[in-house]
């Protein structure tokens, strides 16, 4: 079996046991009370994770490129209550448009 | 659901993406599309089909694909509640669990909405799988959808939805703590560590009621 293939099998079967483990293993029933404060946080801290991730994120090193001002004009609709298709419209623009003239 | 179809359409354009990455790489035509129908998670399969084109090891490619999406594993708790019935429907069922259906789903009070992270799932695996296909035919037609900025409209999509989480002080001072550690940890560890390490922040939590 070619290297391609193996890693194709290993990552899909991990990933199908993490995207499962929430729904598996605590699936069908309420959360524990001392469980649910945590879990009710997850949602703010893993989606500021990753706004800072997919704006500076590279590999083993912050990355300041065009997706700044990606972000920057998203930041700007959203603060104008823009709906969100408008948001991530504006927010491909600017970074394309910033991109091309750096 | 149009900003499910905003995103889809981003998505389908990543996917393309990957299918001319992944058989520039050397994973053949069918490798690229199973792993887009079995791992479903952008960042990690850029990440392996990068570095087998890049000669390094399947290890290598192995272990930095599985840490990238080590972050659904607190992904999938968050939602947990909401998968009921029989354990392999719930098992089928979190298979569309994806940063941004999750994210779509996401209804600002720490719940989440199962029609719209069930429908924008499937919508987006679709959109993912089909990308893909495509990619792999005929991706160079397509271009870089770098071009086109849309590796600037995730983060963007990721904050509008954060926004309205943050109507709590603590749900603030705890997105702020996890974007600290996230970006303190970019420089000095594999990618997908941070996101997962800044998860952490949530055990602030603990024991409190809101």
């Amino acid at each position: 079996m070619s290297s391609a293939w193996i890693v194709v099998l290993i990552v899909g079967a991990a990933t199908v046991a993490l995207k499962a483990t929430g729904p598996v293993l605590l699936g069908g029933r309420p959360l524990p009370e001392s469980l649910s404060g945590v879990v009710a946080l997850l949602a703010p801290v893993l989606l500021a994770a990753l706004v800072v991730t997919q704006t500076v994120g590279g590999d083993r090193e912050l990355v300041l490129d065009a997706r700044l001002a990606g972000v920057g004009a998203g930041a700007v609709a959203i603060a104008a209550r823009a709906p969100l298709p408008v948001v991530v419209v504006l927010a491909a623009a600017a970074t394309a448009v910033v991109r091309l003239l750096a | 659901m149009r900003s499910a179809v905003a995103v889809a359409a981003t998505v389908w354009f990543f996917g393309a993406s990957f299918g001319l990455v992944a058989r520039a790489a050397g994973m053949g035509a069918v490798a690229p599309f199973v792993m887009s129908a079995t791992t479903f998670a952008g960042s990690a399969q850029f990440a392996a089909s990068s570095i087998l084109g890049t000669s390094g090891s399947a290890v290598a490619a192995i272990a930095a694909a599985v840490l990238l999406n080590a972050r659904y594993a607190p992904i999938s708790i968050s939602v947990a509640p909401l998968f009921r019935g029989p354990r392999l429907r719930r098992m089928l069922e979190s298979q569309l669990i994806v940063d941004e259906s999750w994210a779509l789903a996401s209804r600002g009070d720490g719940r989440f909405d199962r029609r719209i992270l069930l429908g924008a799932g499937l919508l987006l695996y679709a959109s993912w799988v089909s990308g893909t296909a495509v990619g792999v035919l005929a991706g160079d037609v397509l271009g870089d959808p770098k071009d086109l900025g849309l590796d600037g409209a995730f983060p963007a999509l990721f904050l509008a939805l954060l926004v309205p989480q943050l109507r709590t002080t603590r749900a603030a001072v705890v997105a702020l703590a996890g974007a600290a550690i996230a970006l303190a940890l970019i420089p000095v560890t594999a990618p997908g560590v941070p996101i997962v390490a800044a998860s952490a922040a949530c055990l602030l939590g603990l024991g409190r009621r809101r």
